[in-house]
């Protein structure tokens, strides 16, 4: 194949990768917005996510299909109810403090993975995907499926811009991230809109591994590099911006994608640290944060 | 005030020598994992410096552990360097990385500070993995023969010698308790806790608090450096999964459970945590669950680990 | 008759977006005074002295310090050029105890090098005698964040006069206060008057007028009116701009 239709098929696998980052970073951007406290375990809710479908889907054998759309409705919320119980049990308990949050959640991390561990198993599992089709561009075939992942990811990300700026859900969370103290006085439970956020993160994060796992397979350590990316995204689109999360996660997403291909995953990864690096230079606060003095 | 710093002297002084003796009394197996922890206790305890004593939370330490190692490690199996011109290489190659990584990461705080550090460990190990012509990626480097002695005025030190190699580790044990301790009661001490109790009053005091911090990160960086560097000399070693995140987490844990902002915390905390996971995981592959228990249990119940809260219950001078 | 000039500033100007706080101010302090700073709320003052402090950049304008231009000065080098701040709500060291708070200030400030083991004697009886100054020496092991809020308030101070500052300057430091701590503080601030020159800021008028030389207004980022007590007390624009309040 010719470079440029070789760049064409990088771009599309940057595209899927994009899509499905742009949704794990969302969930823990969200968190970190409103609740000022990071998830390191954020990436084990996606593995999670991934496990169960494999899970669900090995249950229901009719077709694979069927299988799959329990899979992508029913394991956010088995994950959600994970995270809702994590919420409860320990964040609330620590009210947030960051720091405590930060531990906290690295032992969440372990737990879940080592659980996972102990009733999943050490091997890789394939997922298959709901349906085959190849959409043929003219220099190669391309996996239909794949491009369904990135416009569903695209419609997840638009629905929830228009519950976030649209609706009243989406002003209480607002307020809350935005003077928590105020939203308190003007009778906002708090501490629920913290637990609803935090489980919403997660599931994010679980609807994008259900997403992808008919592509990669599911493996109890693949919670890992999302959240690594994660963390780069949010650095660079500044924390706490859902805008600057999409845009990074767009950037960081196709040059990952598309470095990868040409070259190898390690390099993609390098390079992706190296650009965090460079923002860090000249703009502590990521691209869109907010300047810090 | 000075009957405390006596106090303290001789309890440090007191832990040594037990240390010291308990190498004649210890069956083989305890013997080489003492060694073990005690190497593992210096990075615990450079890491302490920077997370208990100025507050900053790093997630990235297994980078200046590695960078300890991998200098002293490729040196000797490279460039046939000795065993000390390779291990004063591993500790200022460690310094040297920890002051680049200072000025770039101490441009953010908190959170963002956190992340940081994870990313540039995790390129780290991800460079060994790559760079497989130098450092043989997964695998590792066994170091040759040669680098298993070396001689000091005219006298040949053995490192396959059990009792050398506990000696070594009890004598950079040493070293690293006096240098924090002298560190943690000095003025610097006392800056670095300014920062971190109150970094804004610190800076309206006439602290330059940037390089209060960086400072921290220095000694941070060149003591892990320093125990990674004997880490590779002592076991002959040099692998990747020594600059992995796991190794990071390794060192906020051991200082966590030990206490936090006491000199002698991440010491216990590395000896509890050790035979903790040695037991585990004869049990079961999954010992890492014990580390995540802990971890909770140590953040719900327990935040000043155990000699931190001797130290806010019974005893107000341990340093 | 003129005293020097200790600090002024020319044209000074902060914005926050589209919110100017501060409007080309010009001001000056003289050497040995106590100068107060009054204005209703949202005048600004937090916001100048801020600059002053070097806690905030100014986006224009510059200030002279004993004659050098500070403009560009991070704000801990300007403690060192011994100009020394008190946070409008307190900032202490509330884990740590009393006089650990003092030694901090104590160290920091070049006047004590504490390097060998025969001054370690010296420098606690510095860090006491700093406390004794301010009134709360026999509260020197208590934890900083036990303290009643009177007596955390005077720690604050404490800190501050640890560091012999030329310029002291002290945001709103009588709020919260009972009458009769507000009586102590004031000896206090007349005490530290005899060896700094204090910049005030402040909102109870009575203090204003017992203890200020020269009081400037600010009103809404630039300066109304600045002079002696008793003609700002006269001036109409003043009390226009307080609407009356308390000033008579």
């Amino acid at each position: 194949m010719d470079f440029g239709p070789y760049l064409f098929l990088a771009s599309l696998e940057g595209l899927v990768q994009a899509a499905v980052l742009s949704l794990t970073a969302l969930g823990l951007s969200l968190v970190f917005g409103v609740m000022r406290v990071v998830n390191v375990g954020h990436g084990e809710f996606y593995m999670l996510g991934a496990v169960l479908a494999w899970w669900i889907t090995s249950l229901i054998s009719i077709h694979p299909a069927a299988g799959f759309l329990i899979a992508l409705v029913l394991s956010p919320v088995l994950v959600g109810v994970v995270a809702y119980a994590a919420d409860r049990l320990i964040l609330s308990r620590l009210d947030y403090n960051p720091e405590a949050t930060i531990v906290a959640t690295i032992g969440m991390l372990y737990v879940l993975q080592q659980l996972a561990l102990i009733y999943f198993g050490p091997d890789a599992r394939p997922v298959e995907a709901p349906f085959y089709f190849r959409v043929q561009f003219p220099w190669f075939g391309y996996s239909g499926y794949k491009l369904i992942v990135v416009v569903a990811a695209t419609g997840l990300l638009l629905a929830s811009w228009f519950v976030i700026a649209r609706t009243r859900v989406g002003l209480i969370m607002r307020a809350t991230q935005f003077d928590g103290e105020m939203a308190r006085a003007l009778g906002i439970p708090v501490r629920r809109v913290y637990s609803l956020v935090f489980v919403v993160g997660a599931m994010f994060a679980a609807v994008a591994a259900v997403l992808i796992v008919p592509i990669r397979q599911a493996h109890y350590l693949m919670g890992l590099d999302p959240l690594l990316l994660s963390f780069i995204v949010v650095i660079i689109g500044g924390l706490g911006s859902i805008r600057g999360t999409i845009v990074a996660a767009t950037i960081i997403g196709m040059s990952d994608g598309i470095i990868s291909v040409f070259f190898s995953p390690t390099l993609a990864k390098m390079v992706s640290t190296f650009l965090v690096a460079l923002v860090l230079i000249v703009r502590p606060e990521g691209l869109f944060g907010a300047k810090i003095r | 005030m000075t009957g405390d710093v006596g106090k303290a002297v001789w309890l440090h002084a007191g832990v040594i020598f037990t240390l010291f003796a308990m190498q004649f009394v210890l069956p083989d197996y305890h013997h080489l994992i003492a060694t073990r922890v005690m190497v593992l206790a210096v990075f615990a305890m450079g890491y302490n410096v920077m997370f208990g004593y100025t507050g900053l939370l790093s997630l990235g330490h297994a980078m200046f552990f590695g960078t300890g190692m991998y200098t002293a490690g490729m040196t000797v199996y490279h460039l046939g360097w000795s065993v000390p011109l390779a291990f004063t290489a591993g500790i200022v190659s460690g310094a040297f990385v920890s002051l680049l990584l200072g000025a770039i990461a101490l441009r953010t705080a908190g959170v963002s500070f956190m992340i940081v550090t994870l990313m540039f460990s995790q390129v780290a190990y991800l460079a060994t993995l790559y760079f497989t012509s130098y450092t043989r990626g997964d695998e590792g480097l066994v170091l040759p023969a040669a680098a298993r002695s070396f001689s000091v005025f005219g006298h040949v030190v053995d490192l396959t010698d059990p009792a050398t190699r506990y000696n070594l580790a009890l004598a950079l044990l040493t070293i690293t308790v006096i240098v924090v301790f002298k560190l943690v009661r000095g003025s610097t001490g006392r800056a670095l806790v300014a920062v971190r109790e109150n970094e804004p009053r610190t800076q309206m005091l006439g602290y330059n608090t940037f390089v209060i911090k960086l400072e921290s990160v220095v000694i941070s960086g060149s003591l892990s450096a320093a125990s990674g560097a004997a880490y590779a000399l002592l076991f002959a070693y040099v692998g990747s999964s020594f600059t992995s995140i796991q190794y990071s987490i390794d060192a906020l844990l051991f200082t966590l459970l030990g206490g936090a902002g006491t000199v002698l915390g991440p010491l216990l905390g590395s000896f509890i945590m050790f035979y903790l996971i040695d037991i585990a995981s004869s049990y079961t592959a999954a010992y890492l669950l014990v580390t995540g228990f802990v971890l909770i249990g140590l953040v719900l119940f327990f935040p000043r680990g155990l000699l931190g809260a001797l130290k806010t219950r019974w005893l107000p001078w341990l340093p | 008759m003129a005293a020097l000039t200790l600090l002024s500033t020319d044209k000074l100007e902060r914005s926050f977006g589209g919110l100017r706080a501060v409007r080309e101010v010009d001001f000056e302090l003289r050497q040995g005074e106590i100068h107060a700073l009054i204005g209703p709320n949202g005048a600004g003052k937090t916001t100048f002295v801020n600059l002053l402090s070097g806690r905030t950049r100014a986006d224009a304008g510059r200030i002279h310090y004993r004659g050098r231009d500070i403009t560009g000065l991070p704000a801990y080098k300007r403690v060192r050029c011994g100009i020394a701040y008190t946070f409008q709500i307190t900032s202490i060291y509330p884990n740590l105890s009393v006089y650990e708070n003092v030694a901090i200030a104590i160290q920091g400030s070049d006047k004590f090098k504490v390097s060998d083991k025969t001054a370690e004697a010296g420098f606690c009886n510095a860090v006491l005698s700093v406390l004794g100054r301010v009134g709360i020496e026999e509260r020197a092991r208590d934890k900083a964040g036990n303290l009643a809020y009177g007596h955390q308030r005077l720690l604050e101070v404490a800190m501050g006069v640890a560091l012999e500052p030329t310029l002291f300057i002290l945001d709103e430091p009588t709020q919260g206060l009972s009458d009769s701590e507000i009586d102590g503080f004031c000896e206090l601030i007349i005490k530290i008057g005899e060896s700094a020159t204090i910049l005030l800021i402040e909102h109870n008028m009575a203090v204003v007028m017992a203890l200020a030389d020269t009081i400037t207004v600010l009103h809404q980022g630039a300066v109304l009116a600045a002079g002696s007590p008793q003609s700002i007390r006269k001036d109409a624009r003043v009390q226009a701009a307080y609407l009356g309040s308390g000033l008579t």
